[in-house]
């Protein structure tokens, strides 16, 4: 019995799962300990929201016990079925079945993409509570936050989708140049075929579903790997997928590094990814063997450049709302850090911290409209952000924590060192340093000379410091006077660049991250001038140079044989 | 030159230092090197000639509409979405249009506003050195270099750190330029080859014909011998047909190189003994070498091959499974046409696909059930001339595309830029969150996703 293969170490936390947390501490696995466990698993989780890590566990276990055991569970045995390890196999049986799909040619048809569109708003609407709950268990994300982060934005998605697509699918007409005359040209959007989108943990369902709409939009197959970090939205996902939407086109594969990896051994058409730069590394390195285009998005330190002549209440409220209100800062467009200048950073501190209380009162572990860190290894890479020496006397307001329930309350740090922990990683949490420079202007070298950023945000009165901050900083998307709201726009393409992302999605932007751009050049059998085919002339090369350099008049004196010298 | 004599690091660190001053973001900066650009060409057209002459033996008009990139002037500004360079690219140019690949793309990188490093093909050696000795006098050296170099000093350049590397090659070279890239998160436009098929539809009247063929047997010969990543791969025709197009290829061929192919100075030379012995060998094997209807001679010493017809040679040689990139053509004939649809699409992906036809469902068909960089409809490469199409490969065929506007977006980076003021905002947008701001929101949600979402961030009034 070989238990100690048991990969309970992922195993995220929630509450309802506690036995299993108990069974880690203890560290040794035995028999009457597993069967505990089986009871209390049953108890705990109910068939809907078994997670891969739980489905795993209890399939190694099967394989170890004698049949009896499992027998009086006829639960787990269903369960068992569905839970056969995800391996290089099954990835490659799953693709095949796929591109069967794909190539019947039934996804490419408008009529597939709109009824998928709509059923998963359908999907939506039957399940929010569902969701609801679902990210409640993995993040505590306030009901409200949920409701207009996640669920609101995967709709309006998917109707912008269901408004927009018969002008997307159109071929777009282009014209065609005077060598190729005469000839019509267009441009024809085709699905890639079968695309794989990893999603992260931080908005589980948004992430997941934003890049699936585009998916289908384009009349791509789509696999949908969420993150195992939240695996209440994860096996929902699974579920909710499965019953709505066309399974023989649109599948979720759950699971952690071992699945993610035995998908990424696959060829995929086109494969989206959502997270940090090393995983993102990994993916497209894996994307070059099968020459596969990526979109990968990822994070890095967003800059917010306040002004001294701003409005502050306005500006500490939109700042605020940005880093606490978007799941406590576990966002990628979240505010990582501010710049301001030393003159004005008491101020604006005082307006953050008058701001902090008006959201999340007095005690804000307490809050119940503030996300917790999503698990146990987060918690304790934040601590370790807040305790490092040259850091943790830089508080200024906040640094309260509740390890138990994963709570860290908002806090803001002041003049921290520029090689401190904090100022190199990605906080990805509600810590929240301010740098200060004597002038607002010498921000701009600060952020140059680190990597460029997923969003970078000004807060500034100045008609003249928006235009050179608009012009000198590279960032993803840029956003003046406010924070995180430029997602939401379908307009904009949303997506970073260098450290922080390769491609972009969103809206038409989406369709077109999962269309391939088909240049189609229609010609007629006319006729054509000699001028082309061998045996070559000097006579020949005056009329094509005259053709080529675009010069019609030039074109007409060589074929009527003037233009002895060269055409300028 | 090694890349320690170039000195790599060094070179690499003023390109950086270029592109951060912003010189190479003014649009005078950008049109001043575009001009010198041209002036470049206009004033080297007789040694652009003589060196393509030199590596590939191509004939100057040949050399002139392949090899002379048109400028393009583009620079689209929207407040809201704004192109910015990516920052110091690279570019990896090919043997078989020399100048012409080398000098294309660095057209959209400089229009789009960046520093550039080119590295141009060791194989067309002549090319290669022209390219570093007068980009240098025509361009501003501190933002646009040239290193020469082989595969070492490809290697070498891979492990620096680029914003963009733009290539174009083989699908194998091609794995090898993005795993590199990987390790840095660098996008990467590939420019890669394949098996492009021709679908000959022979529904047509017989002048049509005529000039289809004349068309197919000018995109496999007369571009670069059958060495150009937008040429005839095969033809895929109707069994009963197969006799008279064969007939008519050898017309072609008589037509546009006489007799004795070999000797003729119109035809381009195969470019190197590697590639000469690669192609050599495709016809070695005896499955194949009976198939052979026309031509097969082949020069050693000149490295020159004749202009080739094969009639279904074996599916499973290497010549059907390999891209030729030279001048054999193989003829695989099918009982009828529709059947093209199924072969094409059960093999990797090509750059072009050619369908030469008149009828509407077959078209349908093409566009519909294949998949392929870009599809061209009786005529061969000439989608490669219009700055309004997007040229560039999917799956195997490549990465991304150029050409046009297309060059301007492929070293771009399309910044999204949203601007706001501090008067309106609404209470609801902010926490603590209540069930009343719930269900107002989710009220107005019924009625305007995205209207109500701008109001309630108070973007819109």
């Amino acid at each position: 019995m070989d238990i100690s293969l048991i990969h309970i170490n992922i195993m995220p936390y929630h509450a309802s799962s506690l036995p299993l947390v108990k069974l880690v501490n203890n560290g040794k696995v035995c028999a009457p300990r597993i069967r505990n466990l089986l009871g209390d698993r049953e108890a705990s989780i109910t068939p809907k929201q078994t997670h891969p890590t739980s489905l795993r566990f209890s399939w190694r276990i099967s394989s170890s016990f004698s049949s009896s055991a499992t027998e009086s569970r006829p639960i787990m045995e269903d369960e068992m079925k569905k839970m056969e390890r995800f391996d290089s196999d099954s990835a490659a049986s799953l693709l095949k079945e796929l591109r069967g799909t794909f190539a019947s040619g039934k996804t490419k048809s408008y009529e597939w993409r709109v009824q998928q569109l709509k059923n998963m708003i359908k999907m939506i609407d039957d399940n929010e509570r569902a969701i609801m709950e679902a990210l409640q268990q993995d993040l505590a994300k306030p009901r409200f936050e949920s409701f207009v982060s996640e669920i609101s934005l995967t709709k309006a998605a998917c109707n912008h989708a269901l408004k927009e697509l018969k002008h997307w699918m159109k071929p777009e007409k282009a014209k065609t140049a005077i060598t190729t005359f005469p000839s019509s040209a267009e441009i024809v959007s085709e699905p890639f075929g079968i695309v794989l989108i990893i999603s992260a943990w931080n908005y589980p369902f948004l992430l997941s579903l934003d890049p699936v709409v585009g998916a289908i939009a384009a009349g791509n197959s789509v696999v949908l790997k969420p993150s195992e970090i939240s695996p209440a939205t994860s096996s929902l996902l699974a579920k909710l997928l499965e019953d709505y939407l066309d399974s023989s086109a649109v599948r979720v594969v759950e699971g952690a590094v071992a699945e993610t990896t035995a998908l990424l051994e696959q060829k995929w058409d086109k494969i989206l990814y959502t997270g940090n730069g090393k995983v993102g590394r990994i993916v497209m390195a894996a994307a070059a063997k099968h020459l596969t285009p990526v979109i990968l998005e990822l994070g890095g330190k967003s800059p917010v450049v306040v002004d001294s002549n701003v409005n502050l209440k306005v500006s500490a409220r939109r700042i605020a709302a940005g880093k606490w209100g978007c799941n406590n800062g576990q966002a990628c467009i979240a505010p990582d850090y501010i710049i301001t200048t030393k003159a004005y950073a008491p101020t604006l501190i005082d307006g953050l911290k008058n701001i902090l209380e008006e959201f999340f009162g007095k005690d804000p572990l307490e809050s119940k409209d503030l996300s917790r860190i999503v698990n146990s290894n987060h918690f304790s890479r934040l601590a370790k952000l807040l305790d490092e020496d040259k850091v943790s006397g830089k508080i200024v307001h906040g640094g309260q924590r509740d390890e138990t329930r994963l709570m860290i309350a908002p806090t803001i740090l002041l003049d921290v060192p520029e090689d401190s922990l904090i100022m190199n990683e990605e906080i990805f949490g509600p810590l929240l340093p301010i740098i200060t420079v004597d002038k607002v202007e010498d921000s701009f070298d600060i952020i140059k000379s680190r990597s460029k950023p997923l969003a970078a945000y000004l807060f500034t009165s100045s008609k003249k410091l928006e235009k050179e901050f608009v012009e000198n900083i590279s960032a993803g998307g840029m956003l003046i006077n406010d924070t995180v709201v430029h997602l939401t726009n379908p307009s904009l393409p949303f997506g970073g660049v260098g450290e922080s992302g390769i491609g972009s999605y969103h809206g038409k932007f989406s369709f077109d991250a999962f269309s391939h751009k088909k240049a189609v050049l229609y010609r007629s059998l006319y006729g054509d001038a000699p001028v082309r085919y061998p045996p070559y002339t000097p006579g020949k090369l005056r009329i094509l140079r005259a053709i080529l350099d675009g010069s019609i008049i030039g074109a007409i004196l060589a074929l009527i044989g003037f233009g002895k010298k060269k055409l300028e | 030159m090694t890349v320690a004599e170039f000195g790599l690091g060094e070179r690499l660190g003023e390109l950086r230092r270029t592109f951060q001053s912003g010189t190479t973001r003014s649009l005078a900066w950008r049109k001043a090197q575009l001009q010198a650009l041209l002036n470049l060409v206009r004033d080297n057209e007789e040694q652009i000639f003589q060196v393509v002459h030199e590596d590939l033996g191509k004939h100057p008009v040949e050399a002139f509409r392949d090899e002379s990139p048109l400028p393009l002037a583009f620079f689209p500004a929207t407040a809201e979405l704004l192109p910015e360079p990516l920052g110091v690219v690279l570019i990896f140019s090919c043997w078989n249009f020399p100048i012409s690949l080398a000098l294309e793309p660095l057209i959209g990188a400089i229009s789009a506003g960046n520093a550039a490093l080119i590295k141009p093909s060791e194989m067309a050696p002549a090319c290669s050195s022209f390219l570093a000795r007068v980009i240098p006098r025509y361009l501003d050296n501190k933002a646009i270099k040239v290193i020469e170099g082989g595969p070492e000093t490809g290697a070498k350049l891979l492990e620096e750190k680029w914003d963009k590397i733009f290539f174009t090659g083989s699908p194998r070279v091609g794995r090898i330029i993005m795993s590199a890239a990987a390790k840095h998160l660098t996008p990467v436009t590939l420019e890669l080859g394949g098996k492009c098929p021709v679908i000959l539809d022979t529904r047509l009247s017989s002048s049509e014909l005529e000039v289809a063929i004349k068309r197919i047997a000018w995109g496999k010969w007369g571009l670069c011998n059958g060495q150009s990543c937008v040429g005839v791969d095969y033809i895929l025709v109707e069994e009963k047909f197969a006799p008279t197009l064969i007939d008519l290829l050898k017309k072609s061929i008589d037509q546009f190189y006489g007799r004795k192919a070999k000797d003729f100075k119109d035809l381009t030379r195969i470019v190197n003994r590697h590639h000469f012995e690669r192609l050599h060998n495709l016809i070695k094997d005896p499955a194949v070498s009976d198939s052979i209807v026309h031509g097969g001679q082949v020069d050693k010493e000149r490295m020159f091959i004749e202009p080739t017809i094969l009639l279904d040679p074996p599916l499973e040689a290497e010549i059907m499974t390999e891209e030729i990139f030279g001048p054999f053509l193989p003829i695989i004939t099918l009982k009828n046409i529709e059947e093209s649809i199924e072969f094409v699409s059960s093999r990797p992906k090509p750059l072009v696909l050619y369908a030469f036809t008149k009828d509407e469902t077959l078209k349908r068909l093409v566009l519909s059930r294949t998949s392929s960089g870009s599809v061209t409809f009786n005529d061969i490469a000439v989608q490669f001339m219009s700055d309004d199409l997007p040229f560039g490969g999917i799956g195997q065929s490549g990465l991304g595309k150029y050409h046009g506007k297309f060059s301007f977006e492929a070293f771009t980076h399309e910044k999204a830029v949203l601007r706001r003021n501090f008067i309106f905002d609404l209470e609801s947008r902010y926490p603590p969150w209540s069930d009343f701001k719930l269900n107002f929101i989710r009220l107005l949600y019924k009625y305007d996703y995205f209207g109500i979402i701008l109001l309630f961030l108070g973007l819109k009034g």
